[in-house]
């Protein structure tokens, strides 16, 4: 009966044929490690956001006069709309921590380079998006930290030099942010950038499974095909990884359930105290903090604070926030090294690797805190360190000694 | 099988230039409208049109507040006493010659205004939004043995004076806003637009 049914649908739809290509028969390197879990804890983070997203859009109002009372309103009113939303906002903070952990994997693993440059500027894409995605569904709430946010991070535009006047009142769709701007934030929200995270995502899961998945060594697992053409160090998707992937799924949903139950405030990372307070265009909070996954960015906002050139140093510190987000684009192209895993690559490589992991938390720490001198000096320091992981390595990837790189995946 | 080249390619060629020419403008056409879309709508610019103040019945010394854009924007008329005495507390101040841009060009001059006698500044204290008050007596006053005039935040202190200059080591970090402004006449103030940039 199933058989005959899946036959049905077989000759009108490739429907065995792709599962068992981006399902069970994908061939995954034997040697994956828990790295490797970021990726399908993603796409589970990418279920709930849709699901809860969806939930909330049913109770929530898009207007300057009604969106802060039926955020109350959902936190009090609607039945278990409280935990619909701090699974919404748990979700945020996850879908960060967990796209920060996949893409360090792939800097130590080298798992941009060749060839896998379109799958990782497919992934930049999406973590692009989801800034984008953090940023307006922050705004929806209307609070205090929704309104000076947009304010803080709109304003940037203003300082682009001869446009930024006009470019910014064209963003904002009025000469304040109001609900006009809140309402435009709303439609990217909930419609376009959902819409295109999900086609992209969907389209770099079938660049990954085009060129296959990288492993902790860094070895090329199609050289060597059994008879059938599956190459030898890979082991199907099914069972052997889907069994790994629940368990890792099951496990993350524990520390997922207990800040969604227990800590939804994260400690004011999550949800921060200001957000409890309704919009006030004529009070500006104490501290503009941003939330925790834009601190570092933030810190290099405010580390720029001389003019060059002529250009404002608010303009200067706006160009190199979006440098800091853009230039993970170019590693495919600014790595030389022969080698792609950290485990092969020489000192520098480890070198400038830990420097930027130290450099992304300092920067991260020094972007919650208010700004003292001793801070922006760090600040600035730091910047400097986090680019130089990139800038300088096409150089130092170039003249490192690496280590001999097995032609097959060694187990110990 | 490859298809065979076409009889005529430079014939081709042309016809697919030329439609694709049509279909980018054609584009262009269609991003007009959501482009546009994004500007501020006919309420938002209504709402925030320039404001016209007269200010013919304002004697030296007075002050009146004019609302544009949601924010009260305070047009002050000063004294011959205290136009001379601008100069009075340079050292004091923390940028006295409106380094950071937060007047219009026409405006950055120690008086920090188009016409030497009237200040248009927008009452948002550059610290946290509240509104200064404005206190044009010299001499001793409650927060200030030494005061030339001038505006006094009563939220955190901070103090200006009567050019909206902000005072050294006070929270407010700049200048007060001086927002773009012209006279239509001697005693017609707009605010809101520049006018002739002369």
């Amino acid at each position: 009966m199933v058989t005959k049914l899946m036959n049905w649908f077989d000759d009108r739809l490739p429907l065995t044929a792709t599962i068992e290509r981006h399902l069970t028969k994908y061939p995954a390197p034997i040697n994956m490690n828990i790295w490797y879990l970021a990726g399908v804890l993603l796409v589970v983070v990418l279920v709930i956001q849709l699901a809860s997203g969806i939930w909330l859009l049913m109770n929530y109002e898009p207007t300057a006069e009604g969106a802060f009372a039926s955020i109350q309103y959902i936190m009090r009113d609607v039945q278990y709309g409280y935990i619909i939303r701090y699974m919404h906002t748990t979700g945020a903070s996850a879908f960060f921590a967990l796209i920060f952990l996949h893409m360090f994997r792939g800097m130590m693993y080298g798992s941009y380079q060749k060839p896998r440059e379109l799958l990782w500027v497919l992934g930049w894409i999406t973590y692009l998006l989801l800034c984008m995605l953090g940023f307006t569904g922050y705004v929806l709430p209307w609070g205090q930290m929704s309104f000076w946010a947009a304010q803080v991070i709109m304003s940037l535009f203003g300082s682009i030099p001869y446009i930024g006047e006009d470019l910014l009142t064209w963003i904002r769709g009025d000469y304040l942010i109001s609900g006009i701007t809140l309402n435009r934030l709303f439609a990217f929200h909930v419609v376009l950038l959902p819409l295109a995270l999900i086609a992209v995502v969907f389209v770099h899961i079938l660049a990954l499974h085009e060129v296959g998945s990288n492993n902790p060594d860094g070895v090329d697992v199609k050289k060597f095909k059994d008879e059938d053409g599956v190459p030898l160090d890979t082991k199907p998707f099914f069972p052997y990884d889907i069994t790994h992937d629940l368990y890792a799924i099951g496990v993350f949903l524990i520390f997922f359930v207990a800040i969604m139950f227990f800590y939804p405030d994260g400690g004011g990372y999550v949800i921060e105290y200001v957000n409890y307070e309704a919009a006030d265009n004529l009070k500006t909070p104490e501290h503009i903090v941003p939330s925790w996954y834009y601190t570092p960015y933030y810190a290099m906002l405010r580390a720029i604070t001389f003019p060059v050139l002529g250009l404002s140093a608010k303009f200067l510190g706006f160009v190199v926030m979006a440098a800091g987000i853009a230039i993970f684009v170019a590693l495919p192209w600014l790595d030389r090294s022969p080698v792609k895993s950290i485990k092969y690559k020489g000192i520098y490589s480890k070198f400038f690797l830990t420097l930027f992991v130290i450099s992304f938390f300092v920067l991260g720490y020094l972007g919650s805190v208010a700004s003292t001198p001793l801070g922006t000096l760090l600040a600035q320091f730091f910047t400097v360190t986090y680019f130089s992981y990139f800038l300088l390595m096409p150089i130092y990837t170039k003249y490192e000694t690496c280590k001999p790189v097995p032609d097959r995946i060694q187990l110990s | 099988m490859q298809p065979k080249s076409p009889p005529n390619p430079g014939r081709r060629k042309f016809l697919i230039g030329a439609t694709s020419a049509v279909g980018a403008v054609g584009i262009a056409g269609a991003a007009v409208p959501f482009i546009s879309a994004f500007n501020p709508s006919a309420a938002a610019e209504a709402a925030g049109a320039p404001a016209v103040a007269d200010i013919s019945r304002l004697s030296p010394g007075e002050m009146i507040i004019v609302e544009w854009r949601g924010t009260p924007i305070y047009v002050v008329k000063h004294s011959e006493e205290s136009i001379d005495k601008i100069d009075m507390n340079l050292e004091r101040l923390a940028d006295p010659d409106s380094e950071i841009e937060a007047q219009p060009i026409y405006a950055k001059n120690k008086y920090r205004s188009r016409k030497v006698g009237i200040s248009v500044l927008s009452a948002v204290c550059t610290h946290l939004g509240c509104a200064p008050k404005y206190y044009p007596q010299l001499g001793v006053v409650d927060f200030d043995q030494e005061w030339q005039g001038g505006f006094f935040c009563p939220c955190h202190g901070s103090k200006f004076d009567l050019a909206g200059r902000v005072y050294a080591g006070v929270p407010a970090p700049d200048n007060l806003t001086v927002p773009p402004h012209y006279f239509k006449s001697d005693n017609i103030l707009v605010i809101g637009e520049d006018g002739d940039l002369v």
